[in-house]
């Protein structure tokens, strides 16, 4: 079965980067009501405006999850500007197993909530509030 | 006992193959049904012999067709013994028959402080109309929890159904636990204090004996789609003094007797109802769909699937970390609901699909009961008439081996 091959089940069993940061330039949390997947994406920007660390964390379906875990991996050191023009198709380019148009959304949903986290950070400022979105 | 074999060749998807060399095993007859190839006939004979409009051309063709739709209408009335075939309201689905009533009834008769009473169980169709009308109108819901098993906890009714309740709607059958629910007795408990009573027979119809007159609702609802019938069909039956007394839902050609430029005078129920040119191929299709359910007789199709659901539950129980939700077989309709711990829903269909497997996954429309049972999504395999043991252990063996994929 080429969608689940090995690595999108290892992650699922042991996820990178899953947890929550104390402090976070923006965090973003969202679920796909069609199955009910949640991916919460906490991010700390360093000086540079890059990403200084990442945490997730969720639950849902072995796709959804996994590709949390590559996309926050790719993303670490990334800037501000990539991180809003990172593209859906390197992500499943990342993910790597063929997708129905449905599981797309699955395995998208992680880069959706990163997006609309990263949105809310509009000019680059140290000064910006925590968790802008609570 | 149904002739299996024999029903199975009356419907030609079931000769579809899901992937090359992999018979396709359909348990997603909830969601909905597959159509006999009587359905698909008597729809494209429709559109190749007798295509025209409705009520309204003088030529052969218009009255041709006039007459099926409307036969299929005096089918319909006899399929659940309504008094009459004007209380037969032709709507897309059980969904549109819901919103029906809350634009139309439920606005016109309900005000700020009055209370709906609903269950924690239903599916959107039937909460989604209300909380929009709640909303408008300040308009209280109350709901009646659900047990571990499955079944409706009734001990506080008397205090949720209450004189302030004005409107009480509550699905026959569950979508998700199955769950036959007791109508006559809960239809008596509305009518007590007053209330109307609105039943969704969504997924009670296609599989079992319906009697509205025995049941005594006020409004009941039903898709076609999920009975043999085609999409872009279904029924609202209504009480006559109700339907008369309500005012139009959508306005348009065919529910009008006059219009003047000042204004319109409404047509006679249920076509006060039915604005536009409605699903008359659809029409003519439900009309077959009751035929052909009626020619197999709705007791013996209600046994079956009691078999099978049996069978199946017993099947499923023996798979190493299956949770299976809802009441014993002996009080649920053919739908066998679980989640497997360790694994996402929507994995489980995905890997079974393999197999040639169609289960749903997900909330099936019943985010709330989800939220209840402290999941955000679930496995659905469901079944009908067609449905044998053959495939029933076919999924169970598939749910095996997806486990093992799992490493679990």
């Amino acid at each position: 079965m080429d969608i689940y091959r090995e690595q999108i089940i290892d992650l699922y069993e042991h996820p990178l980067n899953y947890g929550e940061l104390e402090t976070a330039d923006f965090s973003y949390e969202e679920d796909n009501p069609l199955c009910g997947d949640v991916i919460r994406i906490d991010v700390q920007l360093d000086d540079n405006h890059r990403v200084a660390q990442v945490a997730w964390q969720g639950n849902g379906c072995a796709i959804s999850q996994a590709s949390a875990s590559l996309l926050t991996e790719e993303i670490k050191g990334m800037a501000l500007a990539d991180l809003k023009s990172f593209s859906a198709e390197r992500l499943l380019e990342l993910v790597g197993v063929p997708l129905s148009q449905a599981r797309r959304k699955c395995a998208l949903l992680s880069l959706k909530v990163l997006q609309v986290g990263a949105a809310s950070v509009s000019t680059p400022s140290a000064n910006l509030p925590n968790r802008p979105d609570e | 006992m149904l002739d299996v074999d024999k029903i199975r060749e009356d419907f030609p998807i079931l000769n579809v193959e899901a992937y090359p060399g992999v018979p396709l095993v359909y348990l997603d007859s909830a969601a909905t049904s597959q159509k006999p190839h009587v359905v698909i006939e008597a729809m494209d004979a429709y559109y190749r012999q007798i295509n025209a409009n409705v009520h309204r051309g003088i030529h052969r063709l218009s009255e041709e067709a006039t007459n099926a739709y409307e036969a299929a209408r005096e089918k319909v009335a006899r399929f659940i013994n309504a008094p009459d075939s004007s209380q037969i309201i032709y709507v897309r689905n059980a969904t549109e028959g819901f919103n029906l009533v809350a634009y139309s009834w439920g606005r016109h008769n309900l005000q700020a402080g009055d209370e709906i009473l609903l269950t924690e169980m239903e599916h959107h169709a039937n909460l989604v109309p209300w909380h929009i009308l709640a909303e408008e109108k300040g308009v209280v819901i109350r709901y009646i929890p659900f047990q571990a098993d499955g079944t409706l906890d009734l001990t506080n009714l008397d205090a949720l159904l209450t004189e302030k309740t004005k409107l009480f709607s509550f699905t026959a059958v569950s979508n998700v636990f199955g769950t036959i629910n007791p109508v006559k007795q809960l239809v008596a408990a509305g009518h007590a204090v007053d209330a109307v009573v609105m039943v969704d027979a969504a997924q009670a119809v296609p599989h079992t004996a319906v009697d509205v007159q025995d049941w005594d609702c006020d409004f009941m609802t039903f898709s076609g789609h999920k009975m043999c019938g085609p999409t872009g069909i279904g029924i609202l039956y209504g009480k006559r003094h109700l339907l008369e007394e309500m005012p139009p839902f959508m306005g348009g050609g065919d529910m009008i007797k006059r219009v003047t430029l000042a204004g319109s005078t409404w047509n006679d129920v249920p076509w006060k109802f039915e604005a536009g040119t409605p699903s008359i191929a659809e029409g003519i299709g439900l009309g077959t769909a009751v035929d052909y359910l009626s020619s197999i007789g709705m007791d013996a199709i209600h046994a079956h699937e009691q078999f099978i659901t049996n069978y199946a539950l017993e099947a499923l129980s023996e798979v190493k970390g299956i949770i299976l939700y809802g009441p014993p077989a002996s009080h649920r309709a053919g739908v066998a609901t679980f989640t497997l711990q360790g694994m996402h829903p929507h994995d489980i269909s995905e890997v079974v699909d393999k197999d040639g497997i169609a289960i749903r996954a997900g909330h099936h429309c019943a985010m709330p009961l989800h939220q209840r049972l402290g999941v955000n999504a679930t496995a659905r395999a469901s079944f009908y008439l067609h449905t044998t043991t053959g495939e029933i252990d076919k999924l169970a063996a598939s749910l095996i081996r997806t486990r093992k994929l799992f490493r679990l």
